[in-house]
């Protein structure tokens, strides 16, 4: 594996973040409020955390967790229900009404952001304890059931007048703009800050602790890593980004249900991190913008009957996508296991390398084709 | 050498279900020595090590390090019933450590199965023994408020690897490496944890007679470079000869002997237990 000098590479971030930022500008500039680009984009950055922090405990902690849509919505009625504008809420409530605490409550919505986020690793932090002694096939299925008590307390009668029952929250503030920064990248300023502290978190003494849990449970212990306050730290850190994931969700969305995080949301971010690469950040966030697009994008037109001449193309009709969508998942998981990135995380010299080994191989092969050439010759 | 006790396992028993896997174990280490311990295959070794580094807490009996009782254990529960072992009654208190804690009182072990976190390099494996004296907490870690301690740990790691020989392949993923620098690594690994007392688990597994000699000669040079005591499982009894101080023998979870290389040579229990499984 060759290196790069670190002049070469601080160049190239430099390059890569001014690019990055200017692509994210023109498809501001370019595009209308509706465009599908938008939307995708913003998605995809709020997926790209959501995975990158389920990749933290499942990834880096091997702790094997399905809670993910649970924490999410934590994080999304904590938002919401504290920052629904206060001469909204008769609307939103009129059902059930609202509950007499929260009738003059209006966070600002950064604020709600960072609280929904505190709520999930509050409730992490209580029910870790307990679930975290588990096994781990135990654990997956104990965070699981976890997700779908969260999502059944907030349909609950009981939580009405603080959650609106079955009928959900709607109203949700969305982004705002930040001084001159237009509300469109409001999420991404918000992802780029959780996913470089992650970034940080994983490159540092309690990340190592974390990868040494992951390989090695029994050594790590016999190297002097307190075990239960390791996992305990990781999946409060997991939860706490997952909330805020939550909470960007319901700003995106502007109206949420207990529905909008059923287990079918863990599935698709667990898929994400898989492709990925278990263990990968870079390999998360990429992975979140492909599948967002190629979901919700790319694979649009099989949800659409299609006509050459009089001859209807057989299959395509609304939910043909996702059966495409699946069988292109099974096969990445059957062939491709480690994902875009297994351990890897993004490096120039890894792209580097990358390229020098597809031209060897490039080469290899001529040379390979001009031998056999010269054989058939003789 | 003083003759100050470094390790005292007193009447350690560990029973699973009905199987005891130790019996009434009296063992001791003193500074500076190496002690081997010795028997055929399932006698018991590895268990009397989990036993001593808080993998499992005795079903009776206590450990002691530098005279101060670390776990003390008695029956319990069903365990009352099925215990089958002596020294009932004798430990009466319930001192119970985990595995971590007994590592920074000074104890760090090596696996009969080397146990390396396989995925990560040689750097990070060593590396990964120094966060536990880290000083600071996980906000001071995560936004590098504390540089001076991440320096000093990566320093310390780098000196440790070169010290042992290892330096050129800090960079390596840790399984890359051969199975006899696997072996060092995870001494390495344990010796980053600054302990007092090192155990190690069948170091010479694996090897040809000259690796084995070349690891005996390591293990001397490290015990007197970082200021040991190490105790020492080994299946074969003559690798440890020429190195061990003391050497206990165990057979079906029982002390048969005791003494110095040349007693435990010569003593007809011993060429009896081994003679029945040795090839
Ligand atoms: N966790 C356990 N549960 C049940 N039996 C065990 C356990 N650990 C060890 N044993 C038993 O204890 C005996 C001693 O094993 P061990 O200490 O590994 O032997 P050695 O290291 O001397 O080869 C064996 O019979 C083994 O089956
Ligand atoms: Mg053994």
């Amino acid at each position: 594996m060759e290196r790069l000098n670190q002049k070469t590479k601080m160049t190239a971030s430099i390059i890569a973040c001014i690019a990055l930022v200017v692509l994210l500008v023109l498809s501001y500039t370019n595009t209308g409020t509706t465009s599908m680009l938008r939307s995708v984009l913003q998605l995809g950055s709020i997926y790209a955390l959501a995975a990158a922090s389920m990749n933290l405990l499942n990834g880096f902690t091997g702790l094997f967790s399905l809670g993910h849509a649970g924490f999410m919505a934590i994080g999304a009625y904590t938002y919401a229900v504290l920052t629904i504008p206060v001469n909204k809420k008769a609307n939103v409530y009129y059902l059930y009404g609202v509950a007499d605490s929260l009738a003059n409550v209006a966070l600002p919505n950064w604020l709600g952001l960072i609280i929904g986020g505190i709520a999930a690793a509050i409730i992490a932090a209580l029910i870790g304890a307990a679930v975290l002694r588990l096994k781990s096939d135990y654990f997956a299925i104990a965070t699981l059931g976890l997700a779908e008590i969260v999502r059944i307390c907030v349909a609950s009668s009981p939580m009405a007048r603080i959650t609106n029952g079955s009928l959900g929250l709607k109203n949700i503030p969305g982004f705002t703009n930040i001084g001159f920064i237009p509300a469109y990248f409001v999420p991404f300023i918000v992802v780029a800050i959780c996913l470089v502290i992650m970034f940080l978190l994983i490159n540092c003494s309690y990340g190592r602790a974390f990868k040494a849990i992951r390989e090695d449970e029994i050594a790590a212990e016999a190297m002097g890593i307190n075990l239960a306050r390791h996992k305990q730290m990781s999946f409060i850190i997991s939860s706490f980004f997952a909330g805020i994931a939550g909470a960007l969700l319901a700003m995106f969305l502007g109206a949420i249900q207990s529905t909008t995080f059923p287990l079918m949301l863990t599935y698709n971010i667990l898929l994400i991190v898989v492709i990925g690469g278990m263990g990968s950040l870079s390999g998360s966030i990429i992975s979140a913008f492909l599948v967002i697009a190629a979901k919700e994008w790319w694979l649009r037109f099989l949800d659409v009957e299609q006509y050459i001449g009089d001859w209807q193309v057989p299959l395509l009709r609304t939910g043909f996508r996702m059966v495409v969508f699946s069988v292109i998942l099974m096969v990445v998981v059957l062939f491709w296991r480690q994902g875009i990135m297994g351990q890897k995380e993004f490096s120039w010299d890894g792209v580097y390398n990358f390229f020098r080994r597809l031209k060897t191989k490039f080469r290899g092969k001529n040379t390979k084709a001009a031998a056999e050439g010269g054989n058939a010759n003789e | 050498m003083s003759n100050q006790n470094v390790l005292r396992v007193c009447d350690a028993t560990m029973q699973f279900g009905g199987v005891v896997a130790v019996n009434n174990l009296n063992l001791e280490v003193n500074k500076g020595e190496i002690i081997g311990l010795i028997g055929p295959n399932g006698a018991g070794k590895t268990t009397a090590f989990n036993v001593i580094t808080g993998v499992y807490a005795p079903t009776n009996g206590a450990v002691e390090l530098n005279g101060e009782r670390i776990v003390e254990n008695h029956p319990q529960g069903k365990m009352r019933e099925l215990y089958n072992g002596e020294n009932l009654g004798k430990y009466n208190d319930v001192k119970v450590l985990t595995p971590d804690r007994i590592t920074k009182l000074g104890v760090a072990r090596t696996f009969q199965n080397i146990r390396l976190f396989k995925n990560l390099t040689v750097f990070d494996n060593v590396l990964i023994a120094k966060h536990m004296n880290m000083k600071g907490n996980i906000f001071s870690d995560v936004f590098r408020i504390n540089r001076k301690e991440e320096d000093r740990m990566k320093a310390e790691t780098l000196e440790l690897l070169r010290i042992l020989g290892l330096e050129e392949h800090k960079d390596d993923i840790a399984t890359s490496l051969p199975y006899g620098k696997q072996r060092h690594l995870e001494i390495a690994r344990a010796l980053a944890t600054k302990p007092s007392l090192l155990l190690l688990d069948e170091p010479a597994a694996g090897m040809n007679p000259q690796e084995s000699d070349d690891l005996m000669k390591f293990v001397g040079r490290i015990r007197n470079d970082f200021d040991l005591s190490i105790l020492m499982i080994e299946h074969h009894m003559q690798v440890i000869m020429g190195i061990c101080d003391r050497i206990y023998v165990l057979d079906y979870g029982t002390l048969i002997a005791e003494g110095t290389p040349a007693e435990i040579q010569n003593n007809p229990k011993v060429i009896e237990a081994y003679l029945g499984v040795d090839e």
